[in-house]
């Protein structure tokens, strides 16, 4: 195709503002989708994208209008997939920026613009479901116009639902969006903006051709990783696959590559031809690095072999899924998993209970953190148990918060930032009612409940998104939990020495409660090194016998000790003291955290 | 606390006692009450006054089935209940003149059914000792545990059998029963205590499931439990002060120091305890003989027709392996006061645990020059003893 003809964009939208149901009446329209082959939106493959709204892997689809190659790159909607989000948008000239009528901007939205306006990318602004009762069509297409700089009368508005104005969507990629630049004669580059892993094909890698073009057959390399492969097929999705015989200059499409690991190609790898390679990449390629890190265990300790097999599995489909093997003496073999943020988390976490049926205690999530030592060298730490007993300095990961909410709630937003640590940035009222306000918070905080405060202090009104500000110096302690004296390894924490005294409190008085009487006296106790700063004690039992017992009862009451006996067998000992399972479930377990 | 008269531990006799020389023990269960007590789980029968001669002759005829299983001299005869005093004077007599002689012979008794006739025809029937079912002194307590003696039949019939020349008397208390405060419970010591009786039972009561007691009181007992944690401690520091003998779990009786040396240990459940064959007869009956468990049936119709055509009535088995068996004798051997020989034990405890229990000073290893290795709990180890034992379990 001529490359004058070609336009490459992206939808930005809010969770739930219509980006899907657009994506699918654009392919209606443009009739890449027979009536029967359409179902609900077509772009969300995996099942529980379509359960939880989001989407989590982007994908290209192309279409054709009024004489034009009109290319949709999918975004994943969600800031721990930033840096998807910014390859994504970096293959595009245009972006639809999509916002509910009756909604107005969100916390994502004007992330994503930002993201897009960074990247040079022509905003279509979109006012959608105009159809709502409550919609407000025109204080919203001015909150747009603000942001992106445009007037009002240039915003457009839709109702994805039921069609009304999707053609002149179209119209406007076609007016407004930039034909892509490249040289056609120069080396071929393509940008790698999304993979995925099929379990027949290999690797396959998403790429906008940026120069030159791309043959089948032809031998590639990966200018970052260095992978060298061949183009075991190269194609497009209209919306389903469709084998091509090259990609050209400004075309978007996917390659078959046979690789056995994402790892080999990650998003944001330059793609060149090994026959007359290029000099120099393209820019921005980056090793993301997991920010969140949690121990995830099979709550049955037989499971471990399969739980190792379904990480590998997954790891073949998500490059930034980092997991290693840990050992907890409560809680038997698992692995230390590393995480972009707390939704990829959770959708890891979701993944293996559901398509690979595993039953799975996750512990409390903690942050990556920068300990400098005495002798100068500088380690990262993932998990309370690593961190060393002394050090010279230690740095933990901060984040920009950007929330919008509506002005009432100005005030407890404030509250819950100023509680968890935060550093006031900025307030600005994007509209009479709604204030766009900056913090700059630990990651740290966040990952604890920081989302479910946000949300039941501002009754759900409230959005947020963050990106990584960096590491900063902090006064962090490890806090050790002891029973009966002895540490629990899986227990421990890092935390602010602020909160040190009230989260080992909570801790051990959590524990008091699950851990059953013993024939001793148990002492629970938190500790920052040798420093104990909260104990409980579990009293002893002081007395525990079968009342009576004869000629008639004897082998009813062996049957109760060997039971017990039976009972005792499957608790963890830690020295001494028994404690069930169940202790360290339910003081360990994600989401039963007491909440403050 | 006190060891075997001679300071040794007791059951050396055991080994002597070689197979197939007969049980020495027998237990006659006599399943009839006046009224079911509300957390009662025993076998019994309420009234059937009809059915008491028609039991005794099945009885009769068991023991003429099994009589080949006893040895020639009995040690001794326990009857229980249900409450055997119930049943008919006549049927009672009979039953007792038509059972073998033993050295010990015990019979339960409700305070309410021992008059000076009742105490007269036990007496005159050979039975050595009565057991009886006290459980409270208090009014309110009695009235919770649906119980119909008042604490003045107590008294009586004490004083009863007494008077007829009965000297070896043991007292049933229970404590833990809803409502009842510490100083409720020091009351009952006392009240006990003036009766001076030969031996004492004191069970922590337990509500047990399915009884129309833990369906009225369970609950309050779970609140209770905090506050009555220290019962048994009480009982048991309350009658080892008065000069009784803690010498099983839950029994107790008067040292022989203050007793003209007399051993006033309960014989018949010192063989339980001791891990000795038994014969028990009755509806409900448990008997273990030779490695092998049954258990009659516990209905009283089966049960006659059984008998009536002179068959052994229908019996559950449970076949005793000898683990389970070295199991068992460590379990019950370790409620005793006596230490545990270990010898042919040793693979039914659990080393580890007992290394760790001995270091939490609550089970102590000794090595006697004759008796080889033997295993005792401490003081301590005895009020946890449901679970020192658990633990030490193999």
């Amino acid at each position: 195709m001529d490359q004058e003809r070609i336009r490459n964009f992206s939808i930005i939208a809010h969770i739930d503002h219509g980006k899907s149901t657009l994506a699918d009446r654009i392919l209606e329209l443009t009739d890449a989708v027979s009536s029967r082959e359409m179902r609900e939106q077509v772009l969300d493959t995996m099942e529980l994208e379509r359960e939880r709204g989001i989407t989590i892997k982007a994908q290209a689809v192309r279409v054709h209008w009024k004489g034009h190659e009109l290319n949709l790159i999918d975004t994943p909607g969600h800031v721990d997939f930033t840096y998807e989000v910014s390859r994504s948008l970096q293959a595009c000239e245009g972006a639809l920026l999509v916002v509910d009528a009756a909604q107005g901007i969100e916390a994502q939205t004007l992330a994503n613009a930002y993201l897009a306006i960074e990247n040079d990318l022509e905003i279509v602004p979109v006012v959608n479901k105009i159809d709502l009762p409550q919609a407000d069509p025109e204080g919203t297409a001015a909150e747009l116009a603000d942001l992106v700089g445009e007037s009002p009368e240039r915003v457009l508005r839709i109702s994805a639902k039921t069609g009304e104005g999707v053609a002149d969507v179209l119209d406007a990629v076609v007016q407004r969006v930039p034909t892509p630049g490249g040289d056609a004669d120069a080396p071929a580059r393509a940008l790698v903006f999304d993979s995925s892993y099929d379990q027949y094909r290999g690797v396959v890698a998403f790429v906008r051709v940026v120069d030159g073009s791309f043959r089948r057959r032809e031998r590639l390399r990966a200018m970052a990783a260095g992978t060298r492969f061949e183009a075991e097929e190269l194609g497009f999705f209209s919306p389903t696959m469709r084998p091509a015989e090259s990609l050209g200059t400004g075309e978007v499409g996917y390659v078959i590559t046979g690789l056995k690991d994402v790892s080999r190609l990650r998003v944001g790898d330059t793609l060149t031809s090994e026959e007359r390679p290029a000099d120099m990449p393209l820019p921005g390629y980056k090793d993301v690095k997991p920010m969140v890190f949690s121990g995830l265990y099979p709550t049955d300790s037989d499971d471990y072999p399969e739980l190792r097999d379904a990480l590998e599995k997954l790891k073949l489909n998500d490059a930034a899924l980092f997991y290693e093997p840990e050992t907890s003496q409560a809680l038997g073999f698992g692995f230390r998993c590393g995480f972009l943020g707390l939704l990829h988390m959770e959708i890891v976490r979701e993944r293996l209970e559901r398509e690979f049926d595993l039953d799975l205690l996750v512990t409390a999530p903690n942050v990556a953190y920068r300990v400098t030592t005495h002798a100068g060298e500088t380690i990262e730490v993932h998990s309370p148990a690593d961190m060393p007993a002394e050090f010279e300095q230690i740095e933990e990961p901060y984040i920009r918060a950007s929330i919008i909410v509506p002005k009432e709630y100005v005030g407890s937003v404030m509250e819950l930032c100023n509680e968890r640590r935060g550093r006031y940035g900025s307030l600005e009222y994007l509209s009479e009612s709604r204030v766009h306000l900056t913090y700059e918070l630990p990651l740290a905080e966040v990952v604890l409940d920081f989302y479910d405060q946000l949300k039941s202090r501002t009754r759900g009104y409230a959005s947020f998104d963050y990106d990584l500000a960096g590491f900063r110096e902090a006064d962090l302690a490890r806090v050790d939990i002891l029973v009966g004296g002895e540490p629990v390894d899986a227990l421990s924490l890092i935390v602010h020495r602020a909160s040190a005294y009230e989260r080992g409190r909570a801790l051990v008085e959590r524990l008091r409660d699950e851990i059953p009487r013993q024939m001793f006296d148990v002492a629970i106790q938190a500790a920052i090194g040798s420093r104990v700063i909260a104990r409980e004690t579990v009293k002893a039992r002081r007395k525990d016998v079968l009342a009576k017992c004869y000629g008639g009862d004897i082998t009813r009451k062996r049957k109760l000790l060997e039971k017990q006996k039976a009972g005792k067998k499957r608790m963890k000992q830690v020295g001494m003291v028994e404690v069930p399972q169940e202790a360290f479930l339910a003081v360990l377990n994600l989401g039963q955290e007491p909440r403050r | 606390m006190t060891l075997g008269a001679d300071g040794r531990p007791g059951g050396r006799g055991d080994r002597r006692e070689g197979r197939g020389c007969g049980v020495r023990h027998l237990y006659v269960h006599l399943p009839f009450c006046a009224h079911r007590c509300g957390y009662c789980d025993f076998v019994t029968l309420v009234g059937r006054v009809s059915d008491h001669g028609r039991y005794v002759d099945a009885l009769l005829a068991e023991l003429e089935l099994e009589r080949g299983a006893l040895a020639p001299r009995l040690e001794t005869i326990f009857l229980g209940g249900g409450t055997p005093t119930v049943t008919s004077a006549a049927e009672l007599a009979r039953l007792l003149a038509a059972l073998p002689t033993a050295e010990e012979v015990t019979v339960e008794a409700n305070p309410e059914t021992v008059t000076p006739e009742l105490a007269r025809l036990l007496r005159d029937h050979g039975v050595t000792r009565v057991s009886v079912g006290a459980q409270s002194f208090r009014p309110h307590l009695l009235a919770v545990l649906e119980r119909r003696a008042t604490p003045a039949a107590v008294r009586a019939a004490v004083y009863a059998l007494r008077d007829v020349g009965f000297d070896n008397i043991s007292l049933d208390l229970l404590y833990g029963i809803p409502s009842q405060s510490a100083a409720d419970l020091e009351r009952d010591l006392s009240d006990a205590l003036v009766l001076e009786p030969e031996h004492l039972s004191c069970y922590e009561l337990e509500a047990k499931l399915g009884t129309r007691f833990t369906h009225t009181y369970g609950n309050e007992l779970a609140r209770q439990a905090e506050a009555m944690e220290d019962y048994f401690e009480r009982v048991v520091a309350r009658l080892t002060g008065a000069g009784y003998r803690w010498y099983e779990t839950a029994n107790f009786c008067v040292d022989p120091e203050h007793a003209d040396g007399r051993d006033l240990r309960a014989r018949h459940n010192l063989a339980y305890w001791r891990g000795r064959d038994y014969l028990g007869i009755g509806i409900g009956a448990v008997s273990t003989v030779e490695g092998h468990r049954w258990r009659t049936t516990p209905r009283l119709g089966a049960y006659l027709a059984a008998l009536g055509r002179g068959e052994a009535p229908p019996r559950e088995l449970e076949p005793l392996s000898p683990t389970v068996r070295r199991r068992e004798r460590v379990l019950l051997g370790l409620r005793l006061d006596e230490p545990l020989a270990l010898h042919g034990l040793e693979s039914a405890v659990d080393l580890a645990a007992l290394d760790r229990l001995e270091e939490l000073g609550l089970a102590r290893r000794t090595r006697w020059d004759d008796a080889g290795e033997t295993l005792a709990l401490t003081a301590r180890g005895r009020f946890l003893g449901g679970g020192v034992t658990a633990e030490l379990l193999a």
